[in-house]
């Protein structure tokens, strides 16, 4: 009985796991067959292999530049965050300022509850005044603003796990604070920094909102943008263009999660993501 | 560990915490706040309102309040959220955690791989497949389900973004319960089984007990997130005739498309608060969780649940 059970139980799951991994699959095999298709369609099909749709992104005159604006404001952005994010949480974690806990606990607060939905009226307008809309730097500081709280919570927990025994000794030695940050703190917390800068680069390289929001020159909009008026705006879309571009734009983040994965695991210990 | 090791001093502590804090005032404190005050304006993007904007008191709410059409997005967002977050996430990455508990190789990694694959790639590509896939005359699925000319986009849009919601966020959960059912002892499973208890009953007594917090942690965050998910815009763009508006596409549309600034920061408000009540609660839950696992084992470095936490509506917040 139990047998039966057991066995029927196994062929349950597997077919739960069948339909499943269908369901996830299914979308994403346009993006694997169409760039490379001699006469791509909307439909899935066994592609004629052909490389030579790779090059309607050369003859697209916002395909490529795109490409450079999201490394621009992702990359601006995770820098930002990285430094001022590692500044923070150092000196939250070493020095008592008064309201340390009371403040965290806001910052948590408002990570959460201010997101790009609620917030994109006042932050169109915020832009429109400071003269920040079409410029990369409007993009990276209201991005960065949105994503430093969290960044400042993570660093803080793997400053506070860092012995301080090491800070103490090159004290003793005279280094002033800035020279213990950069020689000593941050080689011990590479890690923590490292998973900041990732996750800043792949939200940021992946956004939509803000960046469709701020810019309205095609010239500076990030590849998320231009993907979206490819297939969205005027006649029939080019579907050469839209799957290899897909393509390339995607690979970026696969490959960054493929390499923090194989690095520091992607899985949730008791919650937290690493 | 308060220690000032490296001699920093309050002084200069409080200059290196003050740059984050003044981009994060401007950036994301100040607009909260200006959200207040533009909502009970009736500012306007162009015309004698955009000049000089007056304060009209509570007009822009109780508008909203009145009006049709943000009812019926209200509505709209409230079977998003249920539909896509509460159903269908959580309940398909609660199975995939369970189904998937012990297994080992290769088909674990393949359905876990498509699974992250969905969550990771930046929200226009997948929007754009999901509409290659729903097409009307070449798409995927009505090839494959012998349906052609079914336009699921437009005599199903509600629909059509709930079931893409739940194929794009699903991974969260999955992973969340996947963590969360390491916690359960294989022993008491296997102790309830002998006893005769069925996959159900085990299910009810001995894993649901164990992690009712993960549960709720999971739902206030994903119902969060979708709450404030901008990416179905991409698919549908609130239509056919507003028929997939939720509430953020509303207040896009009406305030930064139709420029009625003022109207569109009240409803703004009314997001926020709305986002607040489940942040609240959520960290309200972390605390009581914290202070029973500060009892139960001392304090616990590392775990950190409150940074995924934090993380976590940041991410969604800014991908948006």
């Amino acid at each position: 009985m139990s047998a039966v059970r057991h066995v029927l139980g196994r062929i349950a799951s597997a077919a739960f796991l069948a339909v499943v991994g269908a369901f996830f699959a299914l979308p994403m095999l346009w993006l694997a067959s169409a760039p490379f298709d001699a006469a791509p369609s909307i439909t899935v099909s066994v592609p004629e292999f052909t490389l030579a749709n790779f090059r309607a992104i050369l003859d697209n005159p916002y395909a490529l530049g795109s490409i450079g604006n999201s490394v621009i404001q992702a990359g601006g952005a995770a820098a930002i965050v990285v430094v001022l994010a590692a500044l923070a949480a150092y000196a939250l974690s070493r020095v008592r300022v008064p309201g340390r806990d009371a403040l965290l606990y806001v910052l948590l607060l408002l990570s959460s509850v201010v997101t790009g939905t609620a917030a994109m009226v006042p932050i169109f307008e915020l832009a429109t005044r400071l003269d920040l809309i079409d410029t990369h730097l409007g993009v990276i500081l209201v991005v960065s603003g949105g994503l430093l709280p969290a960044a400042i919570f993570i660093l803080k927990d793997f400053m506070d796990a860092t012995p301080t025994s090491y800070e103490e000794s090159a004290r003793v030695f005279g280094a002033s604070p800035l020279q213990i940050l950069w020689h000593i703190v941050v080689p011990v917390v590479r890690p923590g920094l490292a998973t900041i800068a990732v996750w800043a680069v792949a939200s940021v390289w992946g956004g939509f909102l803000m960046q469709y929001i701020l810019l309205r020159d095609p010239a500076k909009a990030p590849s998320a943008v231009i993907l979206y008026t490819l297939y969205t705006e005027g006649g029939q879309p080019n579907l050469d263009l839209i799957s290899t571009f897909s393509l390339l734009y995607s690979l970026p983040v696969v490959l960054m999660y493929l390499f923090v994965s194989g690095r520091y695991g992607f899985r949730f210990h008791g919650g937290i993501k690493q | 560990m308060n220690t000032d090791a490296a001699g920093l001093g309050r002084r200069r502590a409080v200059g290196f915490v003050l740059p984050a804090l003044v981009l994060i005032g401007v950036f994301l404190v100040f607009p909260a706040l200006w959200t207040i005050y533009l909502g009970l304006t009736d500012y306007r993007l162009t015309g004698l309102a955009a000049a000089d904007p007056q304060v009209v008191g509570a007009d822009n709410y109780t508008a909203a309040i009145g009006d049709d059409r943000f009812r019926t997005s209200l509505w709209l967002s409230v079977q998003y959220v249920l539909g896509s977050a509460v159903i269908g996430q959580a309940v398909l990455g609660f199975a995939l955690a369970w189904t998937l508990r012990d297994r080992r190789g290769p088909v674990r990694r393949i359905i876990e791989g498509l699974v992250l694959l969905s969550w990771i790639l930046p929200s226009s590509v997948v929007a754009f497949l999901w509409i290659a896939l729903l097409d009307r005359d070449g798409g995927t699925l009505n090839a494959l389900l012998g349906t052609p000319g079914a336009a699921w986009l437009l005599d199903h849009p509600m629909l059509s973004i709930i079931v893409f919601n739940t194929w794009r966020g699903t991974a969260f959960s999955m992973m969340l319960y996947a963590a969360a059912l390491e916690t359960v002892p294989p022993s008491h499973l296997e102790t309830a089984r002998l006893a005769g208890a069925s996959a159900l009953q085990q299910l009810r007594d001995v894993v649901l007990p164990r992690i009712k917090g993960h549960v709720l942690t999971n739902m206030l965050l994903i119902s969060l997130w979708t709450f404030n998910d901008f990416t179905p815009f991409l698919i549908t763009a609130g239509g056919p005739e507003g028929r997939s508006e939720i509430l953020p596409f509303y207040v896009y549309t009406t305030a930064l498309r139709g420029g009625q600034l003022g109207f569109g920061a009240a409803v703004s408000f009314l997001i926020l608060l709305i986002n607040l009540v489940f942040a609240l609660a959520y960290l309200r839950l972390l605390r009581t969780r914290d202070r029973t696992r500060d009892r139960d084992r001392g304090r616990d470095h590392g775990d950190g649940g409150g940074a995924v936490s934090g993380a976590g509506p940041a991410i969604r917040g800014t991908a948006g």
